[in-house]
């Protein structure tokens, strides 16, 4: 837990027609094997940021690094070790769970009884084995959220990005989903997470970044960032304390 | 390569799944191409064989209008009234009843027709002879007054123009001939019977249609040879709804998100749909062969004959559907909702179509359209199709068009690529 694997600097975003940057002259780092928790409220730049580190959208100025690559020169080398998880079901309705899985899967290069195996086991942990061949659409909002999670995870990645990955899930699902994120992440994973529940980021990430208006106004350890926030008694505390009780419309 | 072949067994699964759609892709085609092939060849057999009732009013009364009578009667395409409830039908009523769409045409024969043509043809013919002192000038008869006459016609408004040309150029070829004899007789009966003999009112030029040779075998083109690679090509370019869609789907469900974070190139992707429709185009256009040559006979078409062109027709319809596949990308990587795309990639279509000469020839088209058509990838696509089925080209000659679809699919496709990489930098 000692070197650094993502590196960002003064990275800043502004849309086209925007007349604000989403993010501004961001910097931070993110060690190897953290589960590093991005939080923030609507707007704040969460998604902007995770999206540029994904290669989704190019940054208006400033740069970073995965693992020592920059998408200027290694896109690819820097694709086969990131995961991504986004925060709609990026997977074909109309294909099983089975199927899904193994387009993804062989898309990042893994194929015959290795991937087949990945499929199992993962499909097992989080209990969908017995629905691997019904197709997605037919699926609950917690089951889909569980596939979704597969399918960037197959290739164990050396970092695995996650857009929110328990919203709109039923408690138990978020427990399988939490559990499994904690086994992979002892596996080795970095996990860069962004979420609205306070209380499962302070459960789950070693490592906070609270940011609003595109810039981070905290980061640390969640106990030490409540530590160091007066009157703070838990990382809501600290959340409302930073950003304030207004409403943030996107 | 394992990544491409992947990505066309998802397509392909993905295809399979939408049963729907996939019925709709090979059934519609074939609905089209023979609908249009039965309007059509119903339409020549109406020409020939069913025939179109006629009003016609005869008021002259005199062997002009006899005559008029007699060759439309034996004209295969007109069946002629001249009553109407046992009464002659005057000029009123006819055109109340053309104008009414009750009949798509009257003809009006003027008053005196007769009389004023052998008037006037007798007179000619005297001054011809008076030239040649065949007569005496003194029993010449003296020149009268003859007003010029006309024939009047009634369309029907709703009549096309193509219907109407073809009456009035045979109402025209009629007069000409009626003349012609008028004249013909008046020489007769100035230079005696005897003389008459000479005169062999036969037509002396005539016409031969020369139709290309296919194996020492003239072939002529016949509805279902015009037909087929036409409306196939059509139904070909309709391949841009399905895949637009598919490319939406994927930008609203996220899955291209995904894609894109995932190491594998925008061409596998673009190669695993683009190897999947165009395996869709060439089942279509192979169904729509086999529909002529097999199913068109049953059903009392003519039959489509290949001629040995099968191969070459399979090259055509591969680069015409790698231009309709390329038209599809771009319109599925611009649009954003599928209320976009397909409304857009339908009309489209039609547009192309239109313009391309898959309804009207393109020589019939304006000459600024002309030019246009020339612009659309369905007019490279027909041409190469005509090109080889009915002018028997070898691909020496055809390739040229081959080239601009290939190159179109090319464009489309690096349109596509800088799109996508504009709206990524966002």
């Amino acid at each position: 837990m000692s070197s650094t694997i993502i590196e960002i600097q003064s990275l800043s975003k502004k849309y086209k027609d925007a007349d604000f940057f989403s993010v501004d002259d961001l910097s931070l780092s993110v060690k190897k094997g953290e589960i590093f928790g991005l939080l923030g409220p609507n707007g704040a730049g969460k998604t902007t940021l995770i999206s540029m580190l994904c290669g989704l959208i190019k940054p208006t100025s400033g740069s970073f690094t995965i693992d020592g690559l920059s998408y200027k020169n290694d896109a690819k080398a820097i694709k086969k070790i990131i995961g991504v998880v986004p925060q709609e079901y990026a997977l074909y309705p109309t294909l099983t769970a089975y199927e899904n899985l193994m387009y993804f899967g062989s898309m990042y290069g893994l194929k015959g009884k290795d991937l087949k195996q990945r499929i199992n086991d993962s499909l097992d942990f989080l209990g969908l084995l017995k629905f691997a061949d019904k197709q997605i659409e037919t699926f609950s909002g917690g089951m889909k959220r569980r596939v979704n999670l597969i399918a960037g995870l197959l290739h164990e990645p050396a970092v695995l990005f996650l857009d929110e990955p328990t919203v709109g899930v039923d408690v138990q699902s978020r427990n399988v989903i939490i559990e499994y994120l904690k086994q992979i992440n002892q596996r080795g994973t970095t996990i860069i997470y962004t979420s609205h529940h306070l209380a499962e980021a302070q459960d789950l990430c070693s490592t906070i970044a609270i940011i609003d208006t595109g810039k981070v106004i905290i980061k640390g350890a969640p106990e030490e960032i409540i530590e160091v926030t007066k009157n703070a008694h838990s990382l809501e505390d600290v959340f409302l304390s930073l950003t304030g009780n207004e409403l943030r419309d996107e | 390569m394992n990544k491409l072949l992947i990505s066309i067994y998802k397509e392909m699964l993905l295809l399979k799944r939408d049963m729907g759609g996939l019925v709709i892709l090979f059934i519609m085609p074939l609905c089209l191409v023979i609908t249009i092939t039965l309007i059509q060849d119903s339409t020549f057999k109406t020409a020939t064989q069913s025939k179109i009732p006629i009003l016609l009013v005869d008021n002259d009364k005199g062997e002009v209008s006899k005559m008029v009578q007699k060759n439309l009667a034996g004209n295969d395409s007109f069946s002629v009234i001249t009553q109407s409830n046992g009464k002659n039908i005057d000029e009123a009523f006819a055109k109340e009843k053309v104008f009414d769409g009750d009949y798509q045409l009257a003809i009006i024969i003027p008053e005196g027709l007769s009389s004023g043509l052998k008037t006037k043809v007798e007179e000619n013919v005297a001054k011809i002879m008076e030239g040649l002192g065949a007569t005496d000038s003194v029993t010449a008869a003296k020149p009268q007054k003859i007003t010029p006459k006309e024939v009047r016609l009634y369309f029907d408004p709703a009549s096309q123009t193509a219907f109407k040309t073809a009456v009035k150029s045979t109402v025209d070829k009629m007069i000409s001939q009626i003349e012609t004899k008028s004249i013909y007789d008046a020489f007769s009966e100035q230079l005696g019977e005897e003389s008459t003999a000479a005169f062999k009112q036969e037509s002396y030029i005539s016409f031969k249609e020369i139709v290309p040779m296919f194996d020492n075998k003239e072939q002529v083109p016949n509805s279902t040879q015009h037909n087929v690679p036409a409306w196939t090509l059509f139904a070909m370019f309709f391949i841009v709804v399905p895949l637009s869609i598919n490319l939406v789907k994927e930008k609203n469900q996220g899955t291209q998100v995904r894609l894109r974070t995932n190491p594998v190139s925008y061409a596998t992707v673009i190669g695993g749909k683009t190897v999947t429709y165009l395996i869709i185009c060439m089942l279509q256009f192979f169904l729509m062969l086999a529909t002529g040559m097999f199913i068109f006979p049953k059903i009392g078409l003519p039959i489509l004959e290949l001629n040995g062109t099968f191969f070459m027709m399979s090259l055509v319809a591969l680069f015409s559907g790698l231009a309709a596949i390329g038209f599809g990308i771009l319109l599925g990587t611009v649009a954003k909702t599928q209320e976009q795309s397909a409304p857009f990639g339908a009309t489209s279509v039609v547009i192309l179509a239109a313009v391309g000469g898959v309804w009207v020839p393109v020589f019939a088209m304006p000459e600024i359209m002309q030019y246009v058509a020339k612009a659309s990838p369905m007019n490279w696509g027909l041409e190469a199709f005509y090109d080889v089925l009915l002018r028997n080209n070898s691909i020496a000659e055809v390739w040229p068009l081959l080239l601009a679809l290939f190159l179109f699919f090319i464009g489309m496709i690096g349109l596509s690529i800088i799109y996508d990489e504009k709206k990524r930098a966002i």
